[in-house]
C-alpha cells in the first residue's frame, strides 16, 4: 500500500499539473496553435466574460488545494471533486453551442453565451486527458484494478474514448428513432417503423412472395458466416496441418480478397456470372438454355461475401491452430487414438473459441456489408442497403434509419450471446509455459481430401475473379469484352509529369490515393493498440463492469458503417468536438470500427495462454505495462499481425461509413471507386483497384516484416519439413 | 508499453484533429457536384484555370449530397451544390438549406431555368434540362423496337426492363411523377404494376439501367435520354427513345449553400457556371444535357426538347416534400411490395 501511494503521488500531481497548464496556458478553442499563449486559455476567456468556465476552474483550484494534504489520493473529497470537474468540463462544452446557449438560463446568466463558442482546441483536449488521467489514478489508489495504475488508466481512457466516439454519436442517432420529422417524441411512429411488414415477412419460405428485409439479412448472414467459417477452417488446416506444397501461394491467394476494394469483386462476379457473363454464356450454350440473371440476389451476394470473409476467418483460425499446444495431440496419438479420433476429441474442441470468433466476425461483417449487396443485390434487400437509402435516398428519413440500425444491433447482440453460450465455461488454455515440445498432428487423410475438395474450387474461382481484376483495368472496355490493351484508364487515374517545378500529379485519383495511405497508415497502429489493450484488459484484468466494458467495445463494430457515418456527421459537425471535414474523423472512425477485430483476435489468442507466465512476471516485480510488453505481446504476435493487417486494409477498403466522412479536401479511394462504378466506368474502377491492391500487398509485407512471427517451442519447424518425417 | 507511450499515441491522434485546417482558406471553393465525375472534373479545372480559385470538389449523387447538406446544416462545409435533378434542390430551398441569390446572368436563361429559380424563391436555378425516356440494346431487341411507354408492357420483354427505385433515385422519381401527370394517378399505378412483371430489378442509381443495357445485362433501361445518348456515343449498341405518349423532364439545378465558408467564391462560380463557355464544357465530357443559357450551343448529340412530346411538368407540386412522400409511400405499398 505504501508503495502505491508513493508512486501515485507523483503521477497524480503530474496529471493535476497538466490540468492547470491546459486551463491557464493553452488556447482552449480550436484554430490556434499549441503555443498560442495564455491569452486564449480558458482562464483568460473566463476573465473576459465567458463565465461558463468558472465552475470548472473553481473545481480545479479546489483539487489543487486538496492535493496539498497528505494521502489525498485515497480521500473521498479528491474523487468527488475530480468527478465534479469532469462533469463541469462536459457541461461547459454543451451549455453553449456554436450559435448560442443551449438553454435559456445559461443565456440569462452569461451574456457572452449569445456569441456561441467553437470546438475544443489544444487546451480543451488536454484538460480532458488530464481529467481522465487523474480519475484513473484516484480510483486505482482506492483499489480499482487491485491498485494497478497502468490498467486503471487504460480502462478509464478507453471508456472515455468509447463514450465520446461510439456511444455519444449513437445516442444522438438513437434519439432520432423516437422522434418524428418535426423533432417531437413519437412512440407510435417508432412502433410503426419497427413493426412494418416489409421488415419481418417470411413469405419467401412458404413460396408466395418476398421475405422481409430483416429475414433476408439474417438468412444471408447465417449462410455467409457458415460458409466463410468452413472455408476459413479448410484453409487454416491445409496451411497449418498438412504438407500441401503450395502453402505460400495459398496464403497469398487467401490474402487477396481481404485487400480487394469493395465493388470490384461484385463487378468481376457480374462479368463472370451476369447474363452476358463468361460462365453464364458458356453454360447456357452447353445446355442450350436462355442465359438468366440468376446471380443477382442471394446467390451473388453470398458468393461475394464468402470470398471476402473467408480470409478473415482463415486468419483467426490459423492463429488459433498455431497456438494449440501439440503435446496434447501427441499424447492422444501416443495413447493409441487414431488420427481422426485425435482430431475429433482434441483438436476440434480446442478450435471452438476460434470457430466462434470467426463465425461471429463473418456474421457481423455480413450484416454490415454494403458494397456487395449494392452491386449484386438485385431485388434482394438487406438492412445495410435499406438504411443507406433511408439516409441518402430521395426520402431522407433518419428516424427510420435509426430504427433499422437498432434491429441490426439487436441481431448482433443475439449472435454475441449465442457465441458465449456455445463456448461455455470450458478451459481452452494449452500454452502454459511448461513443456511445450512436440509437433502438431498432421490432418487425418479423409479430412485432408475433404479440405482439398473445398479449397481447390475456391482457388480456381478466386483466380478467375482476380484475372479479371488484373486484366480489366488495362483493356478498352471489359464490360463489353473489348479486350484491346490500353493504358488509358491508368493514365486517367495516375498521370504524372516531371515538369520544371518538379513532379506534377495530374491524374484524378492521386488526391484520394495519398489521403487513403495517410489515413490507413495512422489508423492501423492506433487501432491495433486500442484493440489489443482492450483484449488484454478484458481477459486479464479483474475489474468492476468488465462484461459491460467488453460489450461496449463490440458495439462500434455492430453498427453498420452507414449509420456510423451519419451519426458522426450529426455529432461531430458541432462543438464541443468539431472535427467533420478533417482527416482525424476518418482516422477515429476507423479506430473504433476496427478495434473489435484486434480485440477478438487478441482474446482468442489470450484464451490459450496461461496466466501463470504473467503472474510470474508480476511476482518478480514487473508492472502491468512491462508484463504486457515483454511477456504477453510476444506470445500473441499472430493476433497483433491480424489486427494490424485487418485494420490497415479495412481503412483502405472500407466504404460505408467513409462515404459520409470524406470531404473535398480528404477524399478516400473507396469513395472514388464507388463513384466510378456508379458511373459505369468499370475499367477505371478496376484499374484503380488493381493499383490499390499492389500498394496494399507491399504494405502487408512491410507489416509482416515489422511484427515478425511468434516462436513457440519447435513448432515452426513444421513449416520447413513434411509432417510425415520425424522432426529429429 | 507505459503510460507515456499510450499518452503519446493519444496525443498524436488528437494533435491531428487540432492541427488539421478546418475552415477553408482564402481563394478556395468547396464544390458539391452531382453530375458525372468526368463533367465535374472538367468544370472544376476550367474554373480554377479561369479564376485562380482552388476548387475542392466532391462528387456524390443528388440524394447523398442533399443528405450531407442537411446533416451539416449547423456548420456548412460546402459552398456550391452544382448539378443533379431539381427536386432535391427544391427541397433544400424549401428547408432553407440554400441561400437566395439573383445572378446577373438570370436574364440570359431559358424559361424553364428561370421558372426553377422562381419556384424556389431564387434559391436555386436551372443549369441544364433533359427529357425522360428509355434506351434499348439493339443487339438484343432486333425487330419491332419499342416506341411508347405502352410497348414496355409487351410480354416479350419479361424480366428484361430495368428502372431505378424511386426512393433512391431522382430519375425514377421523375418517371413516377411523369406517369401520374400523363395518365392520372390510379392509372399510373396500374401501369406501373403491369410494368412490374417485366422489371428484372429496381436499381439504386438512376442511370444504372442504361449501363446494364449497354453491357447486355438487360434489354431496356428507363433513364433520362441524355444518359442513353452518352452510352451510344461511347460505342454501346444503345438506341434512345422518346416515348410517343409524351414524357416528363428534369431541370438540373445549382444552389449556393446557406452559410458556406466562401460566399464570394460561391457567387463567382455561380455566375461563371451560367456562362455559355462554362456550359459548353458538358459536351466535351460526354454529357448531353441541354444547357440553360440561351446563348450556349446545345451539343449535337443531345436529344432536343422541342422534338420530344413534353408534358407540362409541375415542378412546384412534385418537388414538394409532402407530395413526394405521399407518392413514394404509395409506390412502396403497391409496387415495391409486389413479389419479384
Amino acid at each position: 500500500m505504501a508503495r502505491i501511494s508513493l508512486t501515485s503521488d507523483r503521477a497524480g500531481a503530474a496529471w493535476l499539473g497538466l490540468l492547470a497548464l491546459s486551463l491557464t496556458a493553452l488556447p482552449w478553442y480550436k484554430g490556434a496553435g499549441l503555443l498560442a499563449g495564455p491569452a486564449a486559455s480558458a482562464l483568460a476567456e473566463a476573465l473576459s466574460g465567458r463565465g461558463w468556465f468558472w465552475p470548472l476552474i473553481a473545481a480545479a483550484l479546489a483539487l489543487g488545494a486538496v492535493a496539498l494534504t497528505r494521502g489525498w489520493q485515497v480521500s473521498r473529497l479528491a474523487l468527488g471533486l475530480t468527478l465534479a470537474a469532469a462533469f463541469l468540463y462536459v457541461w461547459q462544452g454543451f451549455a453553449v453551442g456554436l450559435r448560442g446557449p443551449s438553454s435559456d438560463w445559461v443565456g440569462g446568466v452569461f451574456a457572452r453565451a449569445a456569441e456561441g463558442q467553437t470546438g475544443l482546441g489544444w487546451g480543451g483536449f488536454l484538460a480532458g486527458v488530464a481529467l481522465v488521467g487523474l480519475l484513473s489514478d484516484l480510483v486505482a489508489a482506492r483499489g480499482f484494478c487491485r491498485g494497478e495504475r497502468f490498467a486503471s488508466f487504460c480502462i478509464t481512457a478507453i471508456v472515455a474514448l468509447l463514450t465520446t466516439f461510439v456511444f455519444f454519436p449513437i445516442l444522438k442517432l438513437g434519439l432520432a428513432a423516437f422522434v418524428d420529422t418535426e423533432g417531437n417524441l413519437a412512440l407510435a411512429t417508432f412502433w410503426a417503423r419497427l413493426s412494418a411488414p416489409d421488415l419481418w415477412g417470411v413469405a419467401c419460405f412458404t413460396g408466395g412472395g418476398r421475405c422481409g428485409v430483416v429475414v433476408n439479412t439474417v438468412v444471408l448472414g447465417v449462410l455467409s458466416a457458415t460458409l466463410a467459417t468452413a472455408l476459413g477452417l479448410a484453409l487454416a488446416l491445409l496451411v497449418n496441418r498438412t504438407d500441401f506444397r503450395m502453402k505460400r501461394a495459398l496464403r497469398a491467394i487467401s490474402i487477396l480478397p481481404i485487400i480487394t476494394p469493395p465493388f470490384v469483386v461484385g463487378v468481376a462476379i457480374i462479368l463472370l456470372f451476369g447474363r452476358t457473363g463468361l460462365v453464364t454464356g458458356f453454360v447456357a450454350d452447353l445446355m442450350e438454355v436462355r442465359p438468366t440473371r440468376w446471380v443477382y440476389g442471394l446467390p451473388g451476394i453470398l458468393i461475394a461475401q464468402v470470398l471476402a470473409f473467408a480470409p478473415v476467418t482463415f486468419l483467426v483460425l490459423l492463429s488459433t491452430l498455431e497456438a494449440i499446444n501439440p503435446t496434447l495431440e501427441e499424447a492422444s496419438r501416443t495413447l493409441g487414438a487414431r488420427a481422426m479420433t485425435t482430431f475429433r476429441t482434441v483438436t476440434w474442441p480446442l478450435l471452438r473459441p476460434g470457430l466462434a470468433a470467426a463465425f461471429l466476425l463473418a456474421f457481423i461483417e455480413s450484416l454490415a456489408d454494403f458494397g456487395n449487396p449494392i452491386v449484386l443485390g438485385g431485388g434482394y434487400e438487406v438492412l445495410s442497403v435499406k438504411i443507406f437509402f433511408a439516409v441518402v435516398g430521395a426520402r431522407y428519413d433518419l428516424g427510420n434509419a435509426a430504427t433499422l440500425a437498432m434491429i441490426l444491433l439487436a441481431l448482433t447482440l443475439i449472435a454475441f450471446w449465442l457465441q458465449m453460450r456455445w463456448m461455455g465455461k470450458k478451459s481452452y488454455v494449452t500454452v502454459t509455459g511448461k513443456s511445450d515440445a512436440g509437433l502438431a498432428a498432421p490432418l487425418p487423410p479423409i479430412l485432408k481430401i475433404g479440405v482439398l475438395a473445398v479449397v481447390l474450387p475456391w482457388v480456381l474461382f478466386t483466380l478467375a475473379v482476380y484475372i479479371i481484376i488484373a486484366v480489366g483495368g488495362f483493356v478498352t472496355d471489359v464490360g463489353r469484352w473489348d479486350l484491346t490493351p490500353t493504358l488509358g484508364h491508368l493514365s486517367t487515374a495516375f498521370r504524372f509529369e516531371f515538369a520544371e517545378t518538379g513532379l506534377e500529379l495530374y491524374g484524378s485519383a492521386w488526391d484520394s490515393m495519398i489521403t487513403t495511405l495517410w489515413v490507413a497508415g495512422i489508423a492501423a497502429p492506433l487501432t491495433t493498440l486500442v484493440g489489443i489493450l482492450t483484449a488484454w484488459l478484458v481477459a486479464r484484468q479483474d475489474f468492476a463492469g468488465r462484461r459491460a466494458f467488453e460489450f461496449g467495445t463490440m458495439l462500434s463494430f455492430a453498427i453498420p458503417g452507414t449509420v456510423v457515418g451519419v451519426s458522426y456527421v450529426a455529432a461531430f459537425n458541432v462543438p464541443p468536438v468539431d472535427i467533420t471535414g478533417t482527416a482525424a474523423i476518418l482516422i477515429i472512425c476507423f479506430i473504433f470500427r476496427n478495434m473489435p477485430v484486434g480485440m477478438r483476435a487478441g482474446l482468442a489468442a489470450l484464451a490459450q495462454i496461461d496466466k501463470s507466465m504473467e503472474e510470474a512476471s508480476q511476482t518478480m516485480g514487473a508492472g502491468g505495462g512491462t508484463t504486457l510488453r515483454r511477456v504477453v505481446l510476444p506470445l500473441i504476435r499472430p493476433a497483433v499481425f491480424t489486427a494490424l493487417v485487418y485494420s490497415f486494409v479495412t481503412a483502405m477498403t472500407a466504404v460505408s461509413a467513409v462515404i459520409f466522412l470524406v470531404s473535398a479536401r480528404h477524399n478516400m479511394a473507396t469513395a472514388y471507386i464507388m463513384g466510378r462504378v456508379e458511373a459505369g466506368e468499370y475499367a477505371l474502377a478496376i484499374a484503380y483497384s488493381a493499383v490499390l491492391m499492389i500498394v496494399m500487398i507491399l504494405c502487408v509485407v512491410v507489416i509482416q516484416f515489422l511484427v515478425g512471427t511468434r516462436k513457440l517451442g519447435r513448432r515452426q519447424e513444421l513449416q520447413g519439413r513434411t509432417a510425415a518425417e520425424p522432426a529429429e | 508499453m507505459t503510460i507515456r507511450h499510450i499518452s503519446a499515441a493519444v496525443f498524436a491522434a488528437a494533435g491531428l484533429s487540432a492541427t488539421m485546417p478546418v475552415a477553408a482558406q482564402a481563394d478556395e471553393l468547396v464544390l458539391y457536384c452531382s453530375v458525372q465525375e468526368e463533367w465535374c472534373r472538367a468544370m472544376s479545372e476550367a474554373f480554377q484555370r479561369e479564376t485562380g480559385i482552388n476548387v475542392l470538389m466532391t462528387r456524390r449523387s443528388s440524394g447523398e449530397t442533399y443528405a450531407q447538406i442537411a446533416a451539416e446544416r449547423e456548420q456548412p462545409r460546402g459552398d456550391v451544390w452544382w448539378g443533379g435533378t431539381g427536386d432535391p434542390h427544391l427541397q433544400a430551398a424549401q428547408e432553407g438549406l440554400t441561400a437566395e441569390y439573383r445572378s446577373p446572368m438570370l436574364d440570359q436563361m431559358q424559361d424553364w431555368s428561370v421558372r426553377q429559380a422562381e419556384t424556389s424563391g431564387y434559391r436555386t436555378v436551372g443549369i441544364y434540362a433533359g427529357g425522360l425516356g428509355f434506351g434499348y440494346n439493339s443487339d438484343l431487341v432486333t425487330e419491332n423496337p419499342p416506341a411508347c411507354w405502352a410497348d414496355l408492357l409487351d410480354p416479350r420483354f419479361e424480366d428484361d426492363v430495368q428502372v431505378a427505385n424511386p426512393n433512391s433515385s431522382g430519375t425514377s422519381y421523375t418517371m413516377l411523377a411523369t406517369m401520374v401527370q400523363l395518365m392520372g394517378e390510379d392509372e399510373a399505378f396500374q401501369y406501373l404494376a403491369q410494368l412490374h412483371n417485366n422489371i428484372s430489378q429496381y436499381t439504386q442509381s438512376g442511370s444504372a439501367p442504361i449501363r446494364a443495357a449497354a453491357t447486355g445485362e438487360t434489354a431496356i433501361g428507363i433513364v433520362f435520354m441524355h444518359d442513353a445518348v452518352a452510352q451510344t456515343v461511347q460505342g454501346a449498341p444503345i438506341v434512345a427513345v422518346a416515348p410517343c405518349e409524351g414524357t416528363g423532364y428534369e431541370v438540373g439545378s445549382m444552389s449556393i449553400i446557406e452559410g458556406g465558408p466562401n460566399p464570394e467564391a460561391a457567387r463567382a462560380f455561380y455566375d461563371w457556371a451560367l456562362t455559355p463557355a462554362a456550359q459548353e464544357i458538358g459536351a466535351t465530357a460526354n454529357s448531353f444535357q441541354i444547357p440553360s443559357n440561351i446563348n450556349s450551343a446545345t451539343p449535337e448529340a443531345a436529344p432536343r426538347l422541342e422534338e420530344i412530346t413534353l408534358i407540362d411538368y409541375d415542378f412546384a407540386l412534385y418537388g414538394s416534400s409532402e407530395e413526394r412522400t405521399r407518392l413514394l409511400q404509395r409506390w412502396d405499398a403497391e409496387i415495391g411490395s409486389l413479389p419479384q
